[in-house]
């Protein structure tokens, strides 16, 4: 569906690189997930990708088409949401969606179908001008928007930014019940949980793409022996860790620090709760365990 | 243990709409307290409200020893905020930044000069004092917010979602600056979107529909909760919104 070859896009004449030699190929009715932080060049590659910027090198093609030659056909066959909501505010919800529907020569009741999942949730209020809803409801009438003139491509940057942990679940459930209609969906997002509800990631960070592969697919390829580590101080465990020979990282992640050790170090869990317990550190628990995206974020930032 | 905030039933309305309905809680001095909650639970009006920035519709407030709704002035001088919005001068330096809102604060120039020294080494940021804020990367951006807003030390500061589209590392290093900060004995009063930060507070709120729903040690709330993480606690909660479930 995607074919990205060593596209690479600089801004104020080179002195940011937002995007370095990217590779990427994503097939038609998968879920990808774009994952990285603020300032990685997501927004960039799905400008790129909507024909909305030209890169300063190399080709992508979408659906086979070319993006700066065949840019008029490829507009017609993606739906982009924008990170920033660009809807009309003193438009009612219905007069925004017919809006985007007569842009693309098309109305609603031809394309009822493909956007009822989402839009029969705002339907009832209808008339509800597009500035006055919830955060929530915005985000379903965008998508909405992005969907009426039946794209084969669902473009959507960073769409859970900013949004509590529950509405961020009801998003990804309308994104997977989407996905069943054959859609081909790519989605960009800061939050590193949220990448095993895609099929596929892309890691990206500083303009480089880190990482492609299922979540599963990252997680194993992760190299060093991870640990689980507790004790009654975390401030005073993170300080006190970072200090012994052969550990790698340590970072908090939730309740327990985490601590990377390369496997070749000889440093072991007895070894490390013998250097904490002569710390007096009290409640030591040192537990194995196996890596999750943000770990192996972590790990291929260094 | 000395209180540093404390509210009795307050109250926010907007029009018809109650945007934070009678809560009632304490925050002790030098306390890590995570304010959590959904979208348009009322965190933010609640916020607002503590930093004397929005004047209450009914009940009271003390924040440091102030009154929120007759002494908001000293309120202000005597906390930190860092907005939710990234609210330092993009085309002023890291150095101009610093000079400019420590004067603001009323910092006297020796005294600015050293701490502005002593800031931008803690940050690691002393090649960078003459570059433009507004070219830094973000989670730089944020630390240097923090360091900011903490430049007049006070006793209390409040940050609105200081982390949000951080990379990984660098969000863990500003919540490493928290820690330093309430170590040296300083209150922070934080909202999050990431869950796995809430089990870095000593304490935490919930807010539902306006409501405090819950407030008590990550460790004590998981077990009222029966539940395997934080994040689970919050959809537990959230879960019982009326305002969430009428739409």
């Amino acid at each position: 569906m995607i074919t990205v070859q060593n596209i690479s896009k600089t801004y104020n004449k080179g002195a940011v690189k937002a995007l370095d030699n990217i590779n990427l190929e994503i097939q038609r009715g998968e879920l990808f997930g774009l994952i990285g932080p603020d300032g990685a060049g997501k927004t960039t590659l799905f400008r790129i990708l909507a024909t909305l910027l030209v890169p300063d090198q190399g080709t992508a093609t979408v659906n086979g088409a070319d993006v700066v030659r065949d840019y008029k056909a490829i507009r017609r066959t993606i739906g982009y949401m924008p990170g920033r909501f660009s809807l009309y505010p003193d438009l009612t919800i219905l007069e925004n969606l017919e809006f985007y529907a007569a842009v693309f020569g098309t109305t609603i009741a031809e394309n009822y179908a493909q956007i009822k999942p989402i839009y029969s949730q705002i339907e009832p209020f209808k008339h509800r001008r597009a500035g006055q809803l919830s955060g929530g409801m915005k985000q379903k009438l965008a998508l909405s928007c992005a969907l009426v003139h039946q794209p084969d491509l669902l473009l959507l940057d960073e769409p859970t930014t900013g949004v509590d942990p529950v509405s961020r679940q009801e998003f990804w459930d309308m994104l997977q019940l989407l996905q069943k209609t054959g859609l081909t969906i790519v989605v960009s997002t800061p939050y590193m949980d949220e990448a095993d509800r895609c099929d596929r990631i892309g890691l990206i960070q500083k303009g480089k793409m880190m990482s492609v592969n299922t979540p599963q697919g990252i997680t194993s390829g992760y190299q060093p022996d991870l640990y689980a580590v507790r004790s009654s101080n975390m401030y005073q465990l993170i300080t006190d860790l970072r200090q012994l020979d052969g550990i790698s990282t340590c970072y908090a992640f939730g309740e327990d620090a985490h601590v990377s050790v390369a496997s070749n170090s000889g440093l072991n869990a007895p070894a490390m709760e013998a250097f904490l317990k002569q710390k007096a550190h009290n409640n030591i628990q040192i537990t194995p365990i196996a890596a999750s995206i943000e770990d192996c974020f972590i790990e291929l930032m260094r | 243990m000395k209180k540093i905030i404390e509210t009795q039933g307050l109250t926010r309305t907007f029009g018809a709409f109650t945007a934070v309905d009678a809560i009632s809680f304490d925050v002790y001095e030098g306390e890590i307290f995570g304010f959590l909650g959904a979208n348009g639970a009322g965190k933010t009006t609640a916020m607002k409200m503590l930093s004397g920035l929005l004047a209450p519709s009914g009940g009271s407030a003390t924040v440091v020893g102030f009154d929120v709704k007759t002494q908001s002035e000293d309120i202000k001088k005597q906390i930190g905020y860092m907005s939710q919005r990234f609210s330092l001068y993009e085309d002023l330096t890291v150095l101009e930044n610093i000079h400019l809102f420590g004067s603001i604060y009323g910092l006297k120039k020796a005294e600015l000069a050293q701490k502005a020294e002593l800031l931008l080494e803690q940050l690691e940021f002393t090649d960078q004092r003459n570059t433009l804020v507004g070219d830094l990367p973000l989670g730089w951006k944020q630390k240097l917010s923090f360091s900011v807003a903490m430049l007049h030390e006070p006793r209390l500061v409040f940050l609105d979602e200081p982390t949000g589209g951080v990379d990984p590392i660098t969000r863990r290093q500003f919540w490493e600056m928290i820690y330093a900060a309430a170590h040296k004995g300083a209150t922070v009063f934080v909202t999050t979107h990431y869950m796995d930060e809430a089990e870095y507070c000593d304490r935490v709120s919930i807010m539902v529909d306006g409501k405090i729903a819950a407030l008590d040690t990550p460790h004590n709330l998981k077990r009222q909760f029966n539940a395997p993480d934080m994040n689970d606690v919050f959809l537990q909660l959230a879960a019982t919104s009326v305002a969430r479930a009428g739409f």
